[in-house]
């Protein structure tokens, strides 16, 4: 996107909001609507990798070598990394802001 | 010049659409409209048109498939009538906001329940609002015309917006007319194929239909809108080129007989004969009525309209759907707000007729002329009680 989104007159917009540019969703945080977040307690965790698998926003990510965590800026905090993780190593906590 | 021959008027509008060089059919039969899909099918079938004619299990689908089609740049084409188009409502918004040039027959049908397949118009009024411009057709020459011109307005790069060709179930959809269809030659060098701005390709990927965050979809909408009320620009050139072209004129807003008298019948589509008819029987009276007959209904011409009842003192607004609840019918509705906001002293009545397939004579029509309805109730003109 050449700007913000709420910097966009009507007569500014392609036709039918197309978008040309690809790949643009990225420059998009779409996590901050989440009410809870994912906290990772690495001595649980057994890195089988089921939070990653689970995650229907792939906000989840492998650290090269070691353990998972979770990209905040696309995480919604529907908890299913939690529920799925059977050791327990994530916590859903209230999150202020 | 062409010829006229008998036709069926559905049969002609499949001509019509062939003629278009339509690229993609995706359309579920549905009566009235059945006649134009089916005969586009042995069109295709028969390899006398180079075209993908896409079965689909509902209109829904059909919608969705003419979304898809549109998208990728291809001219299309489907057709439909009442429960079908309601079953394609939610579609309709998209190929609007999408901006797609999709053409549809939209064959007026009436809603069930009670189960009716006969004509009316409580199927488009349903869907008036749905973003697509919409043209009413009197005759079965005019839907050939229109569905011709149809395509060309669509896809003009001012417009790039579906276009819905409205025309009575029955009483036009299946009567035999002599129509002029005109030359491949003629429509060609009328009609330029399309070349769309955007399209689905790979070699160009783009993304249609993102979804519309608060911060921006009013103005998405916006320019939406000013597209759809700016069309009308396109619709008269249209209009006009194609009069100057195939020598048959037409005009977004229509009179007949008004400059003798200050009293006028509001109406769309094929009813507009049968007033047309009572006006004529009027006038051999001595008594003077006229027509003022919307061609173009969305975006309502306005600018027309309010030119064309200057000096009236009634106006009688003939409706064939119910309001459903609302104040008075949709298109008195329209009108008495359009009347009210350029301070016109005209007396407006608002008359339901034509439901279900029930046939209106001119007589009813004189009637409404001599012994004028009005209040704050709508009249049901026929109704048994």
């Amino acid at each position: 996107m050449a700007k913000p989104m709420d910097q966009y007159k009507w007569h500014e917009l392609s036709i039918g909001c197309v978008i040309e540019e690809v790949g643009n969703a990225r420059e998009y945080k779409t996590g901050d609507w989440r009410s809870q977040k994912p906290v990772h307690d690495n001595t649980k965790c057994t890195r089988c990798s089921l939070c990653w698998l689970f995650c229907p926003d792939s906000a989840v990510y492998e650290i090269e070598g070691e353990y998972f965590d979770t990209n905040l800026d696309y995480c919604k905090g529907c908890g299913i990394c939690a529920k799925e993780c059977k050791p327990g190593a994530i916590t859903m906590v209230e999150e202020e802001r | 010049m062409t010829t006229k021959k008998g036709i069926e008027v559905s049969i002609a509008i499949a001509d019509a659409a062939k003629l278009a060089r339509v690229e993609v059919i995706a359309a579920y039969p549905i009566t009235p409209q059945t006649h134009i899909v089916e005969h586009l099918s042995e069109i295709v079938a028969n390899g006398e048109l180079e075209a993908q004619y896409i079965n689909v299990e509902s209109e829904h689908s059909a919608m969705s498939a003419c979304c898809g089609a549109s998208a990728t740049g291809a001219r299309t084409f489907t057709s439909t009538s009442a429960q079908g188009l309601e079953l394609m409502h939610e579609i309709l918004f998209i190929a609007s906001g999408l901006r797609l040039p999709i053409v549809m027959a939209t064959v007026n049908r009436a809603l069930s329940s009670p189960l009716s397949i006969w004509g009316d118009q409580s199927d488009v009024m349903a869907a008036r609002d749905s973003g697509w411009i919409m043209l009413f057709c009197e005759n079965g020459q005019e839907a050939v015309d229109t569905t011709i011109m149809a395509f060309k307005i669509a896809e003009d790069r001012r417009v790039l917006l579906p276009i819905m060709v409205n025309l009575d179930g029955f009483s036009l959809s299946h009567v035999i007319e002599p129509i002029s269809l005109p030359s491949q030659e003629d429509v060609d060098a009328f009609l330029p194929p399309y070349t769309p701005v955007y399209t689905l390709h790979p070699d160009k990927p783009v993304t249609m239909g993102a979804y519309g965050m608060p911060e921006i979809y009013t103005e998405a909408k916006f320019a939406q809108e000013t597209a759809l009320q700016n069309s009308k620009v396109v619709v008269d050139e249209v209009l006009d080129e194609f009069g100057k072209r195939f020598g048959r004129s037409y005009n977004a807003v229509e009179m007949y007989n008004c400059d003798e008298t200050d009293f006028a019948f509001i109406a769309l589509g094929s009813i507009c004969e049968n007033i047309k008819t009572a006006i004529d029987d009027l006038k051999s009276q001595g008594k003077e009525a006229g027509l003022v007959q919307l061609r173009l209904f969305r975006p309502f011409p306005k600018d027309d309209f309010l030119r064309a009842i200057e000096g009236k003192k009634r106006l009688a607004v003939i409706e064939r759907a119910m309001p459903g609840g609302a104040a008075y019918g949709p298109l008195f509705n329209e009108i008495a707000a359009l009347v009210h906001t350029n301070s016109f002293n005209i007396t407006l009545e608002n008359y339901i007729c034509g439901l279900g397939g029930r046939d209106v004579q001119p007589d009813e029509f004189m009637n409404v002329f001599t012994s004028p309805q009005m209040g704050k109730n709508i009249t049901v003109l026929g109704v048994r009680g």
